[in-house]
């Protein structure tokens, strides 16, 4: 027994240095890539847009921008979902990127934790663009990530069964629900929305619970119960299918291509989809209010570009410069174009509009659009599970819309 | 498992050795004490370094996470950690707030109802099946290779042809009970709070069936054919055959089935996220998907690790069972 204890401590110190081995070695790997006097000729970037069309559109700004900056672009593109865990790992063995893409929601998060650069640091100019999207980039008062065009979300509509049922576009909640009452028979649903348990779930729900004066900080009010009962009252009289409990909204998408949905609640970035299909015509309005002198909030949404604190502030000066280009005019007009997107300055909504008549109705709503962390910040995640939580607990009839949400907000 | 029987036969071999030894040092011709000890040490050596491999295979892969997740879960772990590398050491902040979530009752008896499920529907078919195909019959083989499809598929697919033909409205299943008139509305599989669960305990067995068709029909195979021939001389046929022969012949097999199936039941995550989501309203949520929620959605990473501490230690009380099961197995 004795001897067993004697021969085990040097094996001890044998495990001891070998898992300490890849330690020393990223250890080593972090001092080499420090010197920030030499001239920059190459920048790397990374972003969620791996998926034609997109990847190309923003791959060929980001080259054209490298090019005028002097540098050539060493792109990444992810998966959207393994995002936020790429990041995380990297900012824990300090290789960030010198340009990063984020979701605009998860930017506060990550500001949080220091990875991120002010872009005032940089003078990257920060004017003209509408309020939701600077609140989405800013934490603590600093602008740290700018989104060269936004989305958001509305009311689409199929012509051609809402003309052959004598029904106009619905724009209060009461003209929505006969709307969708009228338009239900047989197959097909008056509406399709997404009521799933994640955070798609939080966003379709937004625009009603907001545009009628509800808020994230605190759920459990009057005005936001009225916003849950517009919803539930619709699929327990049947004009929207329960399925959308469990619907993406891919699959709300899906549902009215198929023409089982008069109407649905979805963004621009389905336009390329409906658009393949000749035979639907459709048209988009504004997410109907309770009152018809109610203003339609709707939510913001959209990626931004930041500059990770790498710790080479010649890369990183570099990297601003792609920064602030990918957001020039010129470039958000371009690429709100060609993604079915919105510009996020406001100087340029106007022409956009007139120019792109089928994006109107959105480049309207970017105007008063609110971000989701504009008030909560870091604490949003956890604010937006409890409103998907409380949706789900009343659309399944467990709880009234009211006590719902108390629940949630009690939790 | 490996290293333990490993380490007992390294400790004994130098035991038996140095008696040879003493034995040799009566001999006038033997070899000096110095030779001795170092063909020992060499000895010991090899064997170390036949051990550490393994050794070290398990720490890096088994001892580090475990390790790091224990800690993990008494500290305040967030986003902000991995780039400051700060984490503030809360005790058991963690697993008092996750404990007292109302959430946790739900999920716990979620993943009691879903294993406890999941295990008995796979167990019960995958033995019948195994019972079936021992029988020689033209297509045996294929129809058992045939089986194994479940297995094979990528969760993520499987989940995802599941979502689409439980769906309410346009799902393959309502469909096909619609056209039988079996039922009039759609069946809402996945999206009613009383059914979920139930689907989604389906769709597992589904996916469990041919592990345990697998194993249990290996363990049929061992069974000697003389046996029957003998019990049915005695008259023990069909039925009686089974329970007096396949059954206790069995025990050994069926206990390591049912152990590492309660163990892969209680860790299942894909399938659940990729059916509901844990919805709708929680109805199929369980402490991995909770878990899963709580570090990658909502980014307590603390909170997650010590909902998966609790999760990994039910786990291991079943562990404790398969090692003890096994062992008995072996001893028989």
């Amino acid at each position: 027994m004795k001897s067993a204890i004697r021969t085990r401590r040097p094996l001890a110190l044998a495990v001891a240095a070998l898992l300490g081995l890849p330690l020393a070695v990223s250890g080593c790997g972090t001092t080499a890539s420090a010197s920030s006097t030499e001239a920059v000729k190459e920048i790397s970037v990374m972003d969620y847009y791996n998926n034609e069309p997109d990847k190309s559109f923003i791959g060929d700004a980001l080259t054209s921008c490298g090019t005028k900056a002097g540098v050539t672009i060493k792109r990444e593109t992810v998966p959207g979902k393994s995002l936020i865990s790429k990041v995380l790992q990297q900012s824990s063995s300090k290789t960030l990127p010198d340009v990063l893409m984020l979701d605009n929601p998860d930017l506060q998060q990550i500001a949080a934790t220091g990875a991120l650069a002010p872009l005032s640091d940089f003078n990257v100019s920060t004017t003209d663009f509408a309020s939701g999207v600077l609140s989405a980039g800013t934490y603590k008062d600093k602008v740290y990530g700018l989104a060269p065009t936004v989305n958001t979300i509305a009311l689409f509509y199929n012509k051609d069964i809402l003309d052959k049922a004598g029904v106009t576009p619905p724009t209060t909640w009461d003209e929505l629900k006969a709307a969708a009452t009228k338009l239900t028979s047989g197959e097909q649903y008056g509406l399709a929305f997404n009521a799933n348990p994640t955070y798609e779930g939080t966003w379709q729900f937004l625009p009603v619970m907001w545009s009628n004066g509800g808020d994230e900080k605190n759920i459990d009010t009057p005005q936001t119960a009225q916003a849950l009962q517009l919803w539930t009252d619709l699929v327990k009289d049947g004009s929207v299918s329960s399925s959308a409990l469990n619907w993406t909204q891919a699959d709300v998408k899906d549902q009215f291509m198929a023409g089982k949905a008069a109407m649905m609640v979805n963004g621009p970035w389905q336009i390329p989809a409906l658009d393949k299909n000749t035979a639907l015509h459709y048209g988009v309005v504004k997410i109907p209010v309770r009152d018809s002198s109610q203003t339609a909030v709707a939510p913001l949404g959209g990626e931004v570009w930041t500059v990770p604190q790498t710790g080479n502030k010649a890369r990183q000066a570099k990297a601003a410069e792609v920064v602030a280009c990918m957001n020039s005019d010129e470039n958000q007009l371009a690429m709100a174009k060609s993604r079915n997107t919105i510009p996020s300055k406001t100087s340029l909504a106007a022409k956009f509009a007139s120019e792109n008549p089928k994006l109107a109705t959105f480049t309207d709503l970017i105007k008063t659009a609110r971000a989701r962390t504009g008030e909560l910040g870091e604490g949003w995640p956890a604010q937006a599970t409890k409103i998907y939580t409380a949706i789900q607990t009343a659309l399944t009839g467990k709880a009234s819309p009211a006590d719902a949400l108390k629940q949630a907000q009690g939790q | 498992m490996s290293l333990t029987t490993d380490v007992s036969r390294a400790k004994s071999r130098p035991g038996s050795e140095r008696t040879r030894g003493g034995e040799a040092g009566q001999d006038p011709q033997a070899t000096p004490t110095r030779g001795r000890r170092n063909r020992k040490t060499r000895e010991r050596v090899f064997q170390w370094l036949f051990l550490v491999p393994a050794v070290i295979y398990m720490a890096l892969f088994f001892g580090y996470p475990v390790v790091k997740n224990v800690v993990m879960s008494f500290q305040d772990y967030t986003t902000a950690t991995f780039f400051t590398g700060e984490a503030p050491w809360v005790g058991l902040a963690n697993y008092a707030k996750v404990l007292s979530s109302s959430l946790f009752s739900t999920s716990l008896l979620n993943t009691a109802l879903f294993t406890i499920g999941s295990i008995a529907g796979q167990f019960v078919i995958g033995l019948a099946l195994a019972v079936f195909f021992r029988r020689r019959f033209p297509l045996n083989g294929i129809l058992r290779s045939l089986l194994l499809l479940p297995w094979l598929l990528p969760l993520i697919v499987s989940s995802a042809v599941w979502r689409w033909i439980l769906d309410k409205d346009s799902g393959a299943l309502n469909r096909f009970l619609g056209q039988l008139h079996i039922v009039d509305t759609g069946i809402p599989w996945l999206t009613s709070t009383s059914l979920a669960l139930i689907a989604v305990v389906g769709v597992n067995i589904w996916i469990g069936i041919p592990f345990n068709l697998t194993i249990l029909y290996g363990g049929l195979q061992e069974i000697p054919d003389e046996l029957y021939e003998a019990g049915s001389l005695d008259g023990a046929t069909g039925w009686k055959s089974f329970r007096h022969i396949t059954w206790p012949m069995l025990r050994p097999v069926v206990n390591v089935v049912l152990v590492l199936g309660v163990v892969y039941t209680l860790k299942v995550l894909d399938i659940i996220l990729g059916l509901t989501n844990g919805g709708p309203a929680n109805s199929t949520q369980t402490i991995a998907t909770q878990s899963y929620r709580l570090s990658f959605q909502e980014f307590k990473f603390g909170e997650g690790a010590a909902l998966g501490d609790v999760l990994v230690i039910i786990s291991l009380v079943f562990a404790v069972l398969y090692l003890r099961a096994s062992r008995r197995s072996i001893d028989e």
